[in-house]
């Protein structure tokens, strides 16, 4: 069933590259994977981090937890969490960068700079990926932090997931000079790099996921790693079995709970024939993750989409 | 039984619910009564695109075939703001330095924000033009409600802020700015960010100067039409648990932003196949297939108590919020039959006698 990504056959498997990128449209369970994903990365011994950046806390929730933004947090062994916040990574940079605390205070802190920050093209999404990319570093910029081995990152929906993602660059080259100028080329260099990072698509087998992790493909220009395909429903029915169902339906005996029945039968065997062909419209590059069912997610349900992604991993 | 009934009807919530459908349905559905209808999608899936004859992007709503007097659009965010631009500039060249600058063509295509100001600006412009009898908009997958809501209200922040009034008031020299002592925070700005961005930044301000009060004035007209009686906010949602957590989290910013939520449509909610078919199944397609169809029919009722759940979870946190149910279709919306039947189930939204 599950196929295994040409890039991770050729490159390297998913969980040695210090950086990977869950990007996707939302709803279809990117969280949920990123924390999965976090998971295989502490089996593996390494120290791991599942970032996010959408201010919302969906990962530390699935750990029972809850997550303040701006602040690491350790979910189980091995797996942290961090929801980035731009602000404090500009206060963190400025305190890094300027040569007086206070005056790296002054300027952190004035609206009039936030506002021609918040201006500046891209330098929301360059701060965030500046941290990203910071977690990952042997020297970490706070006194005492210490580096993970694998940052995960759940990147909010494609189009603001590709903005990050460009950022560092765009910034290197148009800001020329200055200190941004380089560290953008820096982050930018890892990110390009791929034996230092990995990009997934996340998907459901439904037309605009596809769709939009389709888009996502033809814009990295094969830079994505594998198409993960979250949540996929059951196929108990072979095209026999649904003849066989739809010949049953069309009896004029039938009691009500008995239609009813064939009708839900029925439904399930279309819907599972349509998320087929959805899928059909990849090409092998995907990894397909059943549906864990409706209950929340559960510990033992990350577990269990941690084996299935170890085919990847 | 009344289809939503105000002029304007903003559909909002989480990404993912279907609510560019429902925007469709909704709008639809009002077409079929009579009423002239534009309705502004967001990306809308290809199929649903197609099925409203927007093949192609277009800046102004166009007549779907077979739907009455029923208007469609796709919001096209930049062409939006430039048209907006345009129309402020006070002439041709200060107009074409602001359309051409990149801080400007960053901020008006990838800039968080700029999506949800330009679709309510594009609302606002609709309602001006008084060719419709209702419109109905389709809104942004926001991060979260106040992406949307706050829009218009941070433009006019931005543009009032001092360090707007500061650069608009340099002449254009980056390196003159930097350099200036009063201007200590551009000088680090400078710094960090290189003269290469903080020029281009100098020139957006210095071209859009003159524009600043027409920005503002429109931000402020397109606020207040956001909370005029004649519109109403239909919030989306699916039964899926995260979903349901931010539909409740963006009911609660409605409300302290003194926004009237006017219904609730669940999308997709799973019902289940009651009764016990007995011993008639094995009868009909022998044992084997029978224990797979009791299978599909056990999960489905499991599906179908998670959703429940999920609407006890709403029902509790939105108490008196006329709600309606749309089961899970199995189909995707790729033709006007299809959101026929999807509309059927939103006629009560608007209407005082729908189930609470």
């Amino acid at each position: 069933m599950a196929t295994i990504p040409l890039e991770a056959k050729t490159t390297g498997r998913v969980l040695d590259r210090r950086l990977v990128f869950l990007l996707g449209k939302g709803g279809v369970g990117r969280s949920t994977l990123a924390a999965a994903l976090g998971l295989l990365g502490a089996r593996s011994g390494r120290r791991t981090a599942v970032v996010e950046v959408s201010g919302r806390g969906d990962v530390p929730r699935l750990f029972g937890a809850t997550g303040r933004v701006g602040v690491e947090l350790e979910l189980t062994d091995g797996v942290w969490t961090l929801d980035v916040d731009p602000r404090v990574a500009l206060e963190e940079y400025l305190v890094d960068q300027l040569p007086l605390r206070t005056l790296a205070e002054v300027v952190g802190s004035s609206n009039a700079f936030g506002y021609v920050a918040a201006a500046t093209p891209g330098l929301r999404e360059l701060l965030t990926m500046g941290k990203v990319w910071e977690l990952a570093q042997p020297q970490r910029r706070s006194p005492g932090a210490l580096p993970y081995d694998l940052v995960i990152v759940d990147a909010p929906a494609t189009g603001h997931g590709l903005a990050l993602l460009a950022a560092p660059r765009t910034f290197a080259d148009a800001a020329g000079k200055g200190p941004i100028a380089r560290q953008g080329a820096i982050i930018a260099a890892t990110l390009e790099d791929r034996a230092q990072t990995a990009v997934l698509a996340v998907a459901t087998a439904e037309p605009a996921a596809v769709d939009e992790a389709l888009e996502l493909r033809s814009t990295l220009h094969g830079r994505l790693g594998a198409v993960l395909i979250n949540a996929l429903g059951p196929e108990r029915y072979t095209s026999e079995d649904r003849a066989a169902l739809e010949q049953a339906l069309a009896r004029s005996d039938l009691d009500t709970a008995a239609r009813a029945a064939l009708q839900a039968a029925a439904a399930e065997a279309e819907a599972a024939q349509r998320r087929r062909s959805e899928i059909g419209r990849f090409d092998a590059q995907t990894l397909e993750l059943p549906d864990i069912g409706p209950a929340p997610v559960s510990r033992a349900g990350l577990e269990f989409l941690a084996d299935r992604l170890s085919a990847i991993a | 039984m009344t289809v939503a009934r105000e002029r304007l009807t903003v559909c909002v919530g989480a990404g993912g619910v279907g609510k560019t459908t429902v925007a469709a349905a909704l709008a639809l559905a009002r077409a079929r009564q009579g009423e002239r209808v534009a309705v502004v999608t967001i990306d809308p899936a290809p199929a649903l695109a197609r099925a409203l004859g927007l093949a192609v992007l277009g800046g102004e709503p166009q007549r779907v075939e077979g739907a009455g007097e029923l208007w469609a659009m796709r919001l096209d965010a930049k062409r939006t703001l430039d048209e907006l631009i345009s129309s402020l500039a006070a002439d041709e060249g200060a107009r074409d330095r602001a359309l051409s600058n990149r801080i400007y063509r960053e901020l008006s295509a990838a800039v968080a924000g700029s999506q949800e100001f330009s679709a309510v600006a594009k609302l606002y412009e609709l309602d001006r033009s008084g060719l419709y009898d209702a419109i109905v908009l389709d809104t942004p997958p926001s991060r979260n409600a106040l992406d949307f809501l706050d829009a218009p209200a941070r433009l006019m922040r931005f543009f009032d802020g001092r360090a707007a009034r500061v650069l608009m008031s340099q002449g254009g020299s980056a390196t003159r700015v930097a350099a200036r002592a009063g201007a200590p925070l551009l000088g680090v700005l400078g710094r960090l960010a290189g003269a290469g961005v903080l020029r281009e930044i100098v020139a957006f301000f210095s071209a859009i100067g003159g524009m600043v009060e027409g920005l503002g004035a429109r931000a402020a007209a397109v606020e207040a039409l956001l909370h005029d009686p004649a519109t109403s906010f239909v919030l989306v949602t699916s039964p899926r648990r995260e979903a349901v957590e931010e539909a409740i989290a963006f009911a609660a910013a409605l409300a302290q932003a003194r926004l009237p939520l006017s219904a609730l449509a669940v999308n997709r909610v799973h019902m289940a196949a009651n009764g016990d078919a007995d011993g008639s199944l094995e009868a009909l397609l022998g044992a084997r297939l029978a224990e797979l169809v009791r299978e599909s029919v056990r999960e489905l009722g499991d599906r179908a108590a998670a959703d429940g759940d999920s609407l006890a979870r709403l029902r509790a946190a939105l108490p008196g919020l006329p709600t309606v149910l749309i089961p899970e279709l199995g189909a995707e919306m790729s033709n006007l039959a299809e959101l026929d039947r999807l509309g059927a189930y939103l006629k009560s939204v608007g209407s005082p006698s729908v189930a609470q």
